[in-house]
């Protein structure tokens, strides 16, 4: 006799499939097939409106060839190694200053990670006029008696990328912060006792025995950290606007003017193609490590 | 657990400097833009930017409300933050709904491959949205709802699924799998063992979701200047063009409270919920 | 044809076949319990009957009806979890009524059988509670309830008692058997402790790496094990091994056991039977249980053939009610227990007697049983 399922089992089944489905056919639509259609679009002539004579790899050529775009590369990788260094170094003395059994330790915590929970076109316009030589800093320093005080980085062409990385490192190092704090709560500090029995000096304990565990923490927030810059539009719109000339030019701003307002719809896909595949560099090894651990 | 060590009393004092002075920094640009908020422009331009208001005024909030010039009309943020409004709840309820299903049916109904599954919804958190811009476009406008608010729902619920979906399938991979095995001997079936068992027991986790998205979805910019029309536009366009704008007199203290507009429902929620906040922060690094 | 059978059954994850064509049938009343090492596969048959697991192959009827394929919820089977699965966000009421209501029982009927499952467990006092404030034995009593309430054709209990601690675990014990002798309940239950296993059950199934090494009464289970697996996995302390050679000397058979500087004991079988006549020069694996090896006063009166023999003493363990003293037979290591008042000093000669009555011998290489 062959074995017939009841129709309530079959139809359990195939329930939890169908309540999926939607969201897997969005997310096959709209993330993989806007992908193939993007990287298809950056083989192409179009301009202002898709179009779709297939020109090769002559977009990429030309795209390289830019100075625009090359000034836009050459500031994200500056922009990236000092975001990324600064955020992790605030945030990993941050951590560890913190777990020192601080009194008012509620208190700070809450003030290191508020900007977190801010537009990055909030923290653009605070920024914006913060630095701004008429009425910020600069101006706060002369009515205070310093009056020989610069700084006017923000209207410098070799200096407002800095101003961006202020900015953003203003805003992400508190949860940087709060991802090694994490980190070091969850190391056993029987280990540390044992350390310092054994008789290892603070510095040490640290650099031998702490930030070696944090490994996993480092880790996450590079990866977070390397898509977020990659990513940045919003705070260069709301600070500089990608100015002075193309001093904070990046390739996300890049992308946005090629595309939208130069009409060269080719030039901005081949662009976003260049980024997808930086961040997936990162992120797909990434996440492939971090499912396979959880499914052991 | 800490990892306190033991500290003299040159290294304390040291550690409490560095930590209040980081303080100082991150609340340095709150503290202008509330001061300069509450300050007549001309004390602004002529004055100083740290030094608290000489005469008190609620003007540049009102103006930012309901008077200052936004694009080409003068009416202040208010329609844009009803806009804001409009688009971030329907987007945050049917993207955690959607999220939740989800990471009921991937840790308790698992099938073949649903863990690689999983990884193509979760990598699709981290594309930079660059490239789904073009066709995006083109899609709302063959579907009609280019420029509208429903728009706009419609692409923060695709890009925020991977996230909720990512919170609640750690969560219910805690979630023991004998109460559901429990629950169908007992004869209840799909919906009602989420609806009966797991739901009940979500709470935390909704709230991570619901903040998570409110806060994503409130402080986008990129999708709202690329698909929103000028009365769709969500705050954060809106505030961007007040500032920018290159005509007439620029209204810091205007600006300032404007600003204050655009952070208050974020910074309210962090406010009342910064716990659940930081949960969701350190999911966001996908960590189970 | 018996009330649960399970036949040919076996079960396949991907090319992974982790049971192997199962055969067991219970009768209607039957306590089954279902034993083995982690992993041999007990809880997938268990969860196979529940219909919580697909079969591969065969068939699992109930009441002569085939369950393949048919709904956990309409197998009328009450299962009892190991964590005991009680929904967090229910009281205990309402987690007791859960399967009838979602059976479409009338309130007034879920009331009355809540009322009378209760009283029969004595948690009448706890049903207003969430299960997050009850204790470990009460909360076991509630997914105990919850079984019971549904009137099952076969109760399924997956590891039950393994949560809690030692005491507790041996009065629930005592009170599952009392219930299935007051209610002659059907039951099949998963444990990896052959103490609840002996207990507990009417019969059991020894299983080990998705096979069924054994089915049978505790008794034949514990005095016949079918081979070395069963043998060493039922009792504790488990089955003493020997390795000794078997010589025939007339009508009797004698297993020879090499002890120190060459010397060897001649110990007479009990009954000897054609096969093991058979292999006579040859060795063989002979099983004592401790309880077999004791002190002369200790020896079973009662046994009409006890073997005498000298040995060295090891380590002796009183544990109370015994002593349990470790000597070398054969060149292996062997328990022996003893009356706690014995007087064995380590290091000194004993002698030991060995009652070759409750002997068994099995095949070195197949692990099988002979006698």
């Amino acid at each position: 006799m062959v074995p017939e399922r009841d129709y309530r089992t079959r139809l359990q089944v195939w329930l939890p499939k169908l309540v999926l489905s939607p969201s897997v056919a969005l997310i096959a639509v709209f993330v993989y097939g806007f992908i193939l259609f993007t990287v298809y679009l950056s083989f192409t002539d179009s301009r202002i409106l898709p179009s779709f004579g297939l020109v090769g790899w002559s977009n990429y050529e030309k795209l390289f060839r830019l100075s625009h775009w090359e000034i836009s590369i050459a500031n994200l990788g500056v922009f990236s190694v000092l975001y990324i260094g600064i955020c992790t170094v605030i945030g990993l003395a941050l951590a560890i200053f913190l777990d020192q059994k601080i009194r008012g330790e509620g208190v700070l915590r809450p003030i290191y990670l508020y900007p977190m929970a801010l537009s990055f076109i909030v923290t653009g316009t605070a920024w914006k006029w913060l630095l701004d030589p008429g009425i910020g800093l600069e101006n706060t320093m002369h009515d205070w008696g310093w009056e020989s005080f610069s700084f006017n980085w923000i209207k410098d062409r070799d200096y407002a990328l800095y101003c961006v990385v202020l900015a953003a490192v203003w805003q992400t190092s508190g949860f940087v912060m709060a991802m090694f704090l994490a980190g070091l709560r969850g190391i056993d500090n029987e280990m540390l006792k044992a350390a310092q029995i054994d008789g290892a000096s603070n510095f040490s304990l640290y650099r031998r025995i702490v930030i070696p565990q944090l490994r996993p923490a480092f880790l996450s927030a590079f990866v977070i950290l390397g898509h977020l810059a990659i990513k940045s539009y919003d705070l260069v719109i709301a600070l500089t606007g990608g100015g002075p000339g193309r001093a904070t030019e990046l390739p996300a701003t890049f992308m946005y003017s090629y595309t939208f307002t130069r009409n060269q719809m080719a030039i901005g896909a081949s662009s976003a193609v260049i980024m997808l595949m930086t961040i997936a560099a990162i992120m797909v090894p990434y996440l492939y490590s971090e499912l396979r651990e959880q499914k052991q | 657990m800490d990892t306190a060590v033991r500290t003299g009393n040159v290294a304390r004092t040291f550690i409490y400097l560095t930590l209040l002075l980081f303080a100082l920094f991150y609340m340095l640009p709150l503290f202008v833009m509330l001061v300069n908020s509450v300050k007549p422009l001309s004390e602004i331009t002529g004055g100083n930017m740290m030094s608290f208001p000489e005469v008190w005024t609620l003007d540049p909030w009102r103006d930012a409300w309901s008077k200052a010039q936004v694009g080409v009309q003068a009416t202040g943020l208010r329609p844009y933050f009803w806009n804001s409004i409009k688009m971030v709840v329907p987007a945050v309820a049917i993207s955690t709904v959607m999220g939740a299903l989800n990471g009921y049916v991937l840790t308790k109904w698992r099938f073949r491959y649903d863990t690689i599954l999983f990884g193509f919804m979760l990598f699709a958190c981290f594309i930079p949205f660059q490239i789904v811009l073009i066709p995006m476009a083109r899609v709302l406008g063959l579907a009609g709802i280019a420029g509208t608010t429903s728009g706009l729902v419609l692409v923060h619920v695709v890009y925020g699924l991977g996230f909720t979906t990512l919170y609640f399938r750690n969560y219910y991979a805690a979630f023991p799998t004998e109460l559901v095995r429990a629950a169908q001997i007992d004869g209840a079936g799909f919906f009602r063992i989420f609806w009966r068992i797991l739901l009940p027991s979500s709470g935390p986790i909704i709230v991570v979701s619901v903040i998570w998205q409110f806060t994503n979805i409130w402080n986008d910019f990129l999708f709202g200047a690329s698909f929103a029309d000028f009365d769709s536009q969500p705050m954060t366009v809106a505030l961007n063009n007040l500032v920018q704008s290159s005509t007439g007199v620029q209204e810091y203290n205007v600006h300032f409270a404007g600003a204050i507009y655009a952070a208050l429902p974020t910074l309210l929620v962090y406010v009342v919920a910064g716990r659940y906040f930081v949960r969701g922060l350190m999911a966001g690094s996908v960590k189970g | 044809m018996g009330f649960l059978e399970i036949r040919n059954a076996t079960k396949s994850y991907g090319s992974v076949e982790v049971l192997h064509e199962i055969d067991i049938s219970v009768e209607k009343g039957e306590f089954l319990v279902l034993v083995g090492p982690s992993g041999c596969g007990k809880s997938t048959l268990l969860n196979m009957i529940a219909g919580l697991e697909g079969i591969t192959g065969g068939e699992i009827s109930i009441r002569g009806n085939i369950m393949n394929g048919v709904h956990p919820s309409r197998r009328n089977i009450a299962m009892v979890f190991q964590s005991y699965a009680l929904y967090p966000n229910m009281t205990v009421a309402q987690n007791i009524t859960f399967g009838l209501e979602m059976h479409g029982v009338a309130k007034s009927e879920r009331e009355r059988a809540l009322r009378d499952v209760a009283r029969l467990l004595q948690i009448e006092q706890l049903l207003k509670r969430k299960p997050a404030q009850l204790s470990g034995g009460q909360r076991q009593r509630v997914a105990m309830g919850r079984a019971l309430v549904r009137d099952p054709d076969v109760f399924l209990f997956d590891e039950p008692l393994s949560n809690l601690d030692a005491k507790l675990r041996v009065d629930m014990r005592t009170e599952i058997k009392k219930l299935h002798q007051d209610l002659g309940a059907t039951i099949v239950y998963v444990t990896h402790d052959q103490i609840e296993a002996m207990t507990l059950s009417t019969r059991i199934a020894v299983m080990n790496a998705g096979r069924i090494q054994q089915l049978g009464t505790p008794r034949e289970i514990y005095d016949t094990p079918s081979n070395v697996f069963v043998a060493t996995f039922m009792g504790s302390p488990s089955m003493n091994l020997v390795p000794v050679t078997v010589r025939v000397d007339g009508a009797n058979v004698i297993a020879e056991v090499a002890q120190r500087e060459g010397k060897r004991i001649g110990l007479k079988f009990f009954r000897p039977c054609e096969a093991l006549r058979a292999r006579d020069g040859r060795a063989v694996t002979l099983g004592i249980r401790p309880e077999a090896l004791t002190d002369v006063e200790g020896a079973d009166q009662r046994s009409i053939h006890v073997e005498r023999m000298e040995s060295v003493v090891g380590v002796a363990e009183p544990a109370g009610s015994d002593t349990f003293v470790t000597t070398r037979i054969g060149g292996v290591d062997c328990v022996a227990r003893m009356r706690a008042d014995a007087e064995v000093a380590p290091g000194s000669n004993a002698e030991f007697a060995l009652n070759m009555e409750k002997a068994v011998a099995f095949d070195p290489e197949t692990g099988l049983r002979i006698v």
